[in-house]
């Protein structure tokens, strides 16, 4: 039975909003894990509650505007990131019947489309600031991650012609007897480094850059509008493993368990992998990252797609 | 009947974000302007029964095309002056072109609605299968001429960002 759609909203957006909230604590702890640290364990029980205590502090801080920036834009900048996050989330099949949209039939489509929407929160943030720093953060956003959605989008195509689909609840259907990681590697692994550059996390956290551009496009902001960015960047973390999950590793489909719990495991240990490569791997120049989309990145996918299409073609019947 | 209340509603939503658009002096809020217009166009499309066109006008102008308007302007770096310079153009003059222009275009939009069935005709679906097939049967010369602008796009790309040896080192 197909739970009432205000339910399915009100619960996705609890645990979504949740999640993003703790995993700023998680990825702590599970940094200090793996760099031999503690992390924050103070406050609560193995410091379960650091996210509330920082949640606490970052809304009684000063709100402040600089005096140089674009007020409409500077405020508007942070909401438009949170806002494409989330309404992405409204097409993911979290089990056959827990989806916000239903089975909307350009779904991946439509993922694609808020998540380059997405990309206007960073430029403009960068933009509004009118500060030096800033702006150069804006303008790494905009190549990378303009450059990033064309290999992302490409990668999946392979998925997408397997599938017979754009609907990602078909996707997850199609993937009864195999799952679409073994069959399209190259394009999960394509899939997987994209999302990476489009959630502007580390190794390619070039936008922010903290080691030569203050904080990047976010330098100006503080206070909430800055914790909107931070929330929003984990939102883009589970979004990006759940659609993983979604298009490569059969979705909530699994043995024994129920479906909703295997959908959850797959994509918890996704975002576990990306906290991971930040502890391990070191920031690339910039010039390195573009070049790896364009000059190998955009190939591999390419070539995935023709791969794809001619064992499709040989085993077509007729 | 086609003018029902959502189609109004983005409609509406178009027109006025693109008349902010030819109005603003700050590059910027006009371009953002120009991203909700479209936006509300693809809203219209998607109420139209066309989803994969929808999608594909948020896709391919919205979240590409404008991304990259935008990164121009912020290259420019304008500033007050320019903003002022800005609205010493926008004079009462300089709309008589323009009006006459678009007046014509109301004109034929006009007589187009006037020819077209009063109901509008139902709305039918149009899936991405659909789509498919239509631009690699009926229209694949055009698809085949839009790839040839593509091509020269490249071949220019190309050109400009070729590394010539000695000038430049890595």
């Amino acid at each position: 039975m197909t739970p009432p759609p205000l339910v399915v909203i009100a619960g996705t957006l609890a645990v979504l909003l949740g999640l993003a909230t703790m995993l700023t604590w998680a990825e702590r702890r599970l940094l200090g894990l793996w760099q031999d640290r503690y992390g924050p364990n103070r406050v609560g029980p193995g410091g379960l509650f650091q996210a509330v205590a920082d949640g606490i502090k970052i809304l009684f801080k000063q709100d402040w505007i600089p005096p140089f920036a674009d007020r409409p834009v500077f405020v508007l900048a942070p909401a438009i990131g949170m806002m494409t996050v989330l309404l992405a989330f409204g097409v993911i099949p979290v089990t056959a019947l827990w989806s916000i949209a239903g089975d909307l039939n350009v779904g991946l489509l439509f993922v694609f489309a808020t998540m380059g929407l997405g990309v206007y929160s960073v430029v403009l943030a960068g933009w509004a600031s009118n500060s030096k720093y800033a702006l150069l953060g804006g303008m790494r956003a905009a190549a990378q991650m303009i450059s990033y959605e064309v290999f992302m989008g490409l990668s999946t195509m392979g998925v997408v012609m397997t599938a017979g689909s754009f609907s990602l609840r078909d996707i997850v259907q199609a993937q009864a007897g195999l799952w679409f990681v073994i069959p399209q590697c190259l394009g999960c692994a394509v899939f997987l480094l994209a999302g990476i550059a489009e959630t502007h996390r580390l190794p390619f956290d070039l936008p922010e850059g903290e080691n030569e551009l203050g904080a990047g496009f976010h330098t100006e902001y503080s206070g909430m509008k800055f914790g909107m960015f931070f929330l929003s960047e984990y939102a883009g973390i589970v979004l990006v493993s759940a659609l993983v999950t979604t298009l490569y590793l059969g979705g909530w489909q699994g043995p024994v368990l129920p479906p909703a719990l295997w959908f959850a495991a797959k994509t918890g240990a996704l975002v576990c992998l990306f906290i991971l490569l930040r502890a391990a791997l070191p920031r690339p120049r910039y010039d390195q990252l573009m070049a790896l989309g364009w000059k190998v990145l955009l190939p591999l996918s390419l070539l995935n797609i023709v791969a794809t299409g001619a064992v499709l073609l040989l085993r077509a019947p007729g | 009947m086609i003018l029902n209340a959502p189609f109004l509603l983005f409609a509406l939503v178009a027109v006025w974000a693109t008349f902010m658009v030819v109005t603003r002096a700050v590059a910027i809020h006009a371009l953002l302007y120009l991203v909700v217009a479209l936006l509300a166009l693809a809203c219209i499309f998607d109420v139209l029964g066309a989803p994969f066109a929808a999608i594909l006008e948020v896709i391919v102008y919205a979240g590409a095309i404008m991304v990259l308007f935008v990164f121009v302007v912020m290259m420019l770096n304008l500033g007050r002056p320019d903003r002022l310079r800005e609205n010493t153009w926008i004079t009462p003059r300089t709309w008589v072109g323009p009006g006459i222009l678009a007046a014509l275009l109301l004109a034929a939009l006009a007589d187009a609605l006037a020819m077209a069935p009063p109901d509008g005709g139902p709305v039918v679906v149009i899936d991405t299968r659909q789509v498919g097939l239509a631009l690699y049967g009926p229209y694949v010369l055009m698809v085949e001429l839009a790839s040839f602008l593509l091509l020269a796009g490249l071949v220019s790309a190309f050109r400009i960002g070729r590394h010539i040896r000695g000038e430049d080192a890595p």
